[in-house]
């Protein structure tokens, strides 16, 4: 089988088994919704104090519970023993990282879909800057949480308590990603300086990243 | 081992003596700053340790995943834990020299920033390599450690757009520092770097015999006829 045959009968799974099931959409929406709840809540800012918070507040929330979707990507194939069969045969090891990375792109990105109306309602947002550029600027960067994300998801797999791992893993790494983040939906919220700059930053990020996750994933795959 | 390391010891110790001699005495005071200056010596000499450690780390990591060396996968692991505890004097001492020159313990500058990550991913680092359960761990450490090596960058350039505020290095491009305290800071780098051979030094034979030890405990296990236990 090629490489694309196999990523797309991977995907297909497991976008199917979440349609059916529905874990890991409703408890990162149940997540997000508390954070956003209780930051609302703690800060209660007006519209313009509102727009300078925004862009960290609405990426936290989404970091957050990205790492609970992230969690479930492996564990599913553990039971069964899925994975070690996958080990075995001679399907590249590539095609299930992309077809995993893509599902939980889906999958967050569905999730910024319905959270994002929650998130303009609460701190009465409205954008000063050019709102279209947002929609790269969560393109990449939710590409950059979910690729890394994935590869050290694997990786946690292979450790005691793998569910604190991931976040110990994935945030150190994910800091100029983050930073990328949130000062260019500031920077677009309040419209005083150019996101231009960080989003050619996330898109670096997100070459640079993808690459070694595609060199290395075999390795972590492999690694019992 | 046993007979070479106290020497060794007492040698690195006297030269850690003469070193502080020389920054606390020795050396002359900063006109601006004074005596808080001399946190530089320590400072700037544990910076230097740190990031000589930490490219160890990585070349080592590189090689182990080429190579699958054992010994390159010990000397990434002790370059690791002695370049953390490095990071942590920097981390430490920066802001105890910023709080009266800058009247602030922080700032978001970029060699600030970019040290403190590195520090955050040096410390996942070691948490992966602890709580690891795989036979394979130095392979996953390893491909952290790549990853952490090609975050630097971004994260350094990612800071850089913004006004740096640390002050601009004082030695080479451009800048002037007495030949006084050149040579002072000098003598403290080279202590400390005697300092973490040392500790490397020691750490790494506790680690090889630790694997010697496990190796024998599981042979011995698998030599042992099964109903003994």
């Amino acid at each position: 089988m090629t490489l694309i045959a196999v990523t797309r009968a991977t995907l297909f799974k497991d976008l199917r088994l979440e349609w059916r099931s529905k874990d890991a959409i409703n408890s990162m929406l149940f997540f997000a919704l508390l954070v956003v709840v209780v930051f609302s809540f703690s800060f209660d800012p007006n519209a313009e104090e509102s727009r300078q918070i925004a862009g960290g507040l609405v990426w936290v929330a989404f970091l957050f519970a990205a790492v609970v979707a992230l969690n479930q990507t492996w564990a599913r194939e553990l039971r069964n023993q899925v994975l070690d069969a996958y080990r075995v045969s001679p399907a590249p090891a590539n095609s299930l990282f992309i077809a995993k990375a893509l599902g939980n792109f889906i999958f967050v990105a569905v999730l910024e879909g319905l959270m994002t109306p929650l998130f303009i309602m609460f701190y009465q947002l409205r954008s000063l800057g050019p709102s279209w550029q947002l929609i790269p600027v969560a393109g990449l960067g939710t590409w950059a949480l979910v690729v890394n994300g994935t590869f050290f998801a694997a990786m946690s797999l292979r450790t005691r308590s793998r569910e604190i791992m991931l976040p110990l893993l994935l945030f150190p790494i994910s800091i100029p990603a983050l930073l990328g983040m949130v000062n260019a939906t500031t920077a677009i919220l309040t419209g005083e300086l150019s996101a231009r700059f960080w989003i050619v930053l996330l898109a670096c990020y997100d070459v640079v990243f993808t690459i070694a996750c595609l060199l290395l994933f075999e390795l972590v795959l492999q690694a019992e | 081992m046993k007979r070479v390391f106290p020497i060794l010891v007492v040698l690195v110790s006297a030269f850690l003596g003469y070193a502080a001699y020389q920054a606390l005495v020795v050396a002359p005071t900063e006109q601006t700053m004074g005596n808080v200056q001399r946190i530089f010596y320590y400072h700037v000499s544990s910076a230097w340790t740190a990031f000589l450690l930490f490219t160890i780390n990585f070349v080592a990591s590189v090689i182990y995943l080429i190579r699958r060396n054992p010994a390159a996968d010990a000397v990434a692991l002790v370059s690791a834990e002695v370049g953390v505890v490095f990071c942590t004097v920097v981390l430490v001492t920066g802001p105890l020299w910023a709080r009266p020159v800058w009247g602030i313990w922080w700032t978001w500058d970029v060699r600030l920033t970019s040290t403190l990550v590195l520090w955050l991913i040096y410390l996942s680092y070691l948490m992966l390599r602890r709580f690891s359960t795989s036979s394979q761990t130095p392979v996953l450490a390893a491909a952290l450690a790549v990853f952490g090596a090609l975050d630097v960058p971004l994260v350094y350039f990612s800071i850089w757009i913004f006004r740096t505020q640390h002050p601009q290095p004082v030695i080479g491009a451009g800048g002037s520092i007495d030949p006084r305290m050149m040579h002072v800071l000098l003598i403290n780098w080279l202590a400390f770097l005697c300092l973490a051979a040392l500790l490397c030094w020691a750490r790494y034979h506790l680690e090889r015999m630790r694997r010697e030890i496990e190796e024998t405990e599981a042979l011995e296990a698998l030599l042992e006829p099964r109903g003994s236990r």
